[in-house]
């Protein structure tokens, strides 16, 4: 049904027919005609933020727990540059977002004029397209092609910038959802010869592993489901990468832990020693692979990715297939049934025999203390105690971040959202915030360091104003901790400013914003805290005071390979200098 | 330190001793602002070569123009190149045209050079044997415009050097394959 309109109101018409609920931005000069059209309705609910790279976190947090498009809308000129954090970690991790965002006049364009820059010049080579609508006749056609592309194929982010004039002009808006106005038509289904030579290749496996990554969980719940399928059928041990913790459950009976430079023992050492490696949606990145010579030397690769320059861009894979996870999952499934219609667990036993061996070596263990709170432990006990809700986490980058994903255990998809590709402090805080959002009625809790919440802080503001109860949890350890672990490895022990001198009150920096504020410093505190933190109705800090210089093990050394894991074991939090020689220093 | 080739860390993912291979790539876009910017750009953000880039219109209603691109790199990296070129939305297709059998390539060069008496002369002569046509002449000075495959044009320019070699416009290189079959 076709209408006249303004370009601002087929900003937000377009945004009510592809369903979208919440929006999150911040007004400003050249978006103030959208803004007008906000005002004036009440399908899309807008989420005020207090800076700009907050809505896209915030935007992210909501695309990653729903499965949905997010969607932000900021002014021109700094609100566009601020986006351009959110724009790239979404771009890294394959979060499908819309970002609108408010250009000068058409005709001051290059002019310098006031909040002007270039914003499609700035974020070309941060998102997966963008566009600049320079004619009140395209924008229709490209709002909606810019949540086609956004969530279709490997999502990511799309940018449509809107100059005022064309807010302002008249013309005719047609419901377009649907229709495909460029040549991307990303491909689903997977070459079935390629996935019946992988099925060969992992019926005769001996030594088989699962690795799995983000790419299953962005698929959908379908490719979740299949994943555990695979794995049941098979009996294949299954490892993760940290974006893709929750697609395999954490209690599952092929679960080794998250792989990778923090990740379990058996995990690395399955990856190091398989002869069959089966990777599903992920990309082989270096946090990853470590020493990419050495990675899995004696394994056949089978890769499944939608995204075909994935394929053999770090590491040489053997069989790629090429499609969405989902599509490939089903049909390799179907040829699995009939290559292998019984199981033959024998024929893995020796491998299983040996992963549990490496098991034993409970890489995640820790020093408990009866006087200070071990960070391992407060994750624990976070667990504990939110196992039974429905609980999202979230988390900032760091130490936190790790120890979140080891001791945390994950069982469903969407329910973890965390900076994996580009590793951005001040992420987990506004992405709770997106959360909440989406499922107002869950727990919420972002893990977060004391540094890395700095880095956001402002947005408490946001969650107290538009009621979001999101918990924030700070492992308070005075420093930045990850800096310092590998100041400690790799120079020499010298702490250059990475303690966190001049730390907030954050019970009183809680009060002042109106939310909840709690400490814990001992181990016999912490429950109560938790619960209390559950308990609130309001948006809470809690900080969690916890052992100064605990370090984040077990730990793959960059530029070593993953049998040169450090664990628990070799090495005290206090001599963690010592590890590696001067030769292996220069390498990272 | 050992020398990024050296290392086994995994930050320098540079190959040891690898052959380096020359290919013509061709690439069907649509002809719309800040498309050349895109293809630009993911070479110097990923940090590959480009030798020689060609653009231009060639399917008016269609809005499609071919980007004809010279780039260098071991096997895998233009491998990469080809997969990263096809994940831009604009990007309809991409050919290796070096491996897809006999090609035709070519580039335009208008070279000036600046003379008189006898290294005018031999300027002149040189410009017949190469098939080069004079566009332009003066009392003390020629263009020569010379087409034909890019080493052609490599030898042309630095025999004019001596002659006198003022200025050289190339429009790098444009590729089609052999035979009746299009792309």
């Amino acid at each position: 049904m076709a209408r006249e309109m303004t370009g601002a109101q087929m900003v937000v018409e377009a945004l009510i027919d592809q369903g979208v609920e919440h929006i999150f931005g911040y007004p400003g000069g050249a978006a103030l005609p959208i803004y007008d059209e906000i005002f004036q309705q009440d399908k899309v609910q807008h989420i005020l933020v207090r800076h700009e790279q907050a809505a896209g976190h915030a935007a992210e947090g909501y695309a990653r727990s729903t499965g949905k498009v997010g969607v932000v809308l900021v002014t021109s000129g700094p609100g566009a540059t601020n986006m351009v954090t959110p724009l790239t970690d979404a771009l890294m991790d394959s979060v499908p977002l819309v970002c609108i965002s408010a250009q000068v006049p058409t005709h001051l364009i290059g002019t310098d004029a006031f909040q002007e820059c270039d914003t499609v010049g700035i974020t070309r080579p941060c998102t997966k397209h963008n566009f600049l609508v320079k004619r009140i006749e395209d924008l229709a056609g490209v709002l909606h092609e810019a949540f086609r592309i956004a969530r279709s194929g490997r999502p990511g982010p799309v940018v449509v910038d809107v100059p005022k004039d064309i807010q302002f002009k008249t013309g005719i808006y047609e419901n377009l959802k649907g229709a495909v106005r460029t040549s991307y038509r990303p491909r689903l289904e997977g070459d079935e010869r390629a996935i019946r030579h992988a099925v060969a290749l992992m019926a005769s496996a001996k030594k088989p592993v699962i690795y799995s990554g983000g790419g299953v969980v962005n698929s959908g719940p379908r490719a979740c489901e299949l994943l555990r399928e695979l794995a049941s059928l098979t009996g294949f041990p299954l490892t993760s990468t940290l974006t893709g913790l929750g697609a395999y459950p954490a209690s599952g009976k092929a679960w080794l832990g998250m792989l990778g430079m923090h990740g379990t023992y058996e995990a690395n050492l399955a990856m190091h020693g398989c002869d069959v490696m089966v990777g599903i949606g992920v990309r082989f990145d270096d946090r990853i692979t470590g020493r990419t010579d050495a990675f899995s030397p004696n394994s056949k690769k089978i890769h499944i990715d939608i995204d075909a320059s994935s394929f053999n861009k770090n590491i040489r894979v053997d069989v790629p297939i090429l499609g969405d996870v989902a599509h490939v999952l089903e049909t390799m499934i179907r040829i699995w049934k009939e290559v292998v219609p019984k199981p033959d667990a024998a024929a893995i036993a020796p491998w299983w025999k040996q992963v549990n061996a490496w098991r034993a070596k409970k890489s995640l263990r820790y020093q408990k203390s009866a006087d200070v709170i071990m960070p391992q432990y407060a994750i624990e006990r976070l667990y504990q105690l939110t196992k039974e809700r429905n609980t999202y986490i979230t988390t900032e980058v760091g130490q936190h971040q790790m120890w979140a994903a080891q001791h945390y255990g994950f069982e469903k998809p969407n329910h973890w959202m965390t900076s994996g590709g580009l590793g951005t402090m001040g992420y987990g805080f506004p992405s709770a915030i997106g959360v909440q959002t989406a499922h107002r009625d869950a727990l919420v809790v972002c893990v977060a360091g004391d540094a890395s919440i700095q880095m956001n802080i402002q947005e408490l503001s946001t969650a107290v104003q538009h009621d979001l109860p999101v918990k924030v949890m700070i492992l308070n350890n005075q420093y930045m901790g990850m800096v310092r672990q590998w100041q400690q490895l790799l120079h020499g022990n010298r702490l250059s400013h990475s303690y966190n001198d001049a730390m907030p009150d954050f019970v009183k920096l809680a009060e002042a914003y109106g939310a909840m504020g709690l400490r814990a410093q001992r181990p016999a505190e912490l429950d109560d805290a938790i619960e209390a933190m559950i308990a609130s109705t309001k948006p809470v800090i809690f900080d969690c005071r916890v052992a100064s210089m605990a370090n984040c093990l077990p730990m793959i050394p960059s530029g070593k390979a993953h049998n040169e894991i450090l664990l628990p074991d070799d090495v005290a939090d206090e001599d963690i200098g010592d590890v590696i020689d001067a030769e292996g220093k220069q390498l990272v | 330190m050992p020398l990024p080739g050296e290392s086994h860390s995994a930050y320098f993912y540079q190959e040891t001793v690898k052959t380096i291979e020359r290919h013509t790539l061709a690439v069907i876009v649509d002809n719309e602002p800040g498309v050349l910017a895109r293809v630009i750009g993911l070479f110097s953000g990923r940090g590959y070569n480009i030798e020689t880039l060609t653009v231009s219109e060639t399917e008016h209603e269609k809005h499609l123009s071919r980007i004809t691109i010279v780039t260098t790199g071991t096997p895998a990296i233009i491998q990469q190149i080809k997969l990263q070129l096809g994940r831009l939305i604009p990007v309809h297709r991409i050919v290796d045209l070096t491996l897809a059998g006999a090609i035709l390539e070519r580039e335009l060069a208008l070279v000036k050079v600046r003379g008189k008496g006898e290294p005018r002369v031999e300027a002149l002569q040189l410009a017949e044997a190469f098939n080069a046509r004079v566009m332009d002449a003066t009392t003390e000075s020629f263009v020569f415009e010379i087409t034909g495959k890019s080493d052609k044009l490599d030898q042309f320019i630095s025999l004019m050097v001596p002659l006198g070699l003022v200025e050289v416009s190339r429009t790098g290189v444009a590729a089609i394959g052999r035979g009746p079959e299009g792309l």
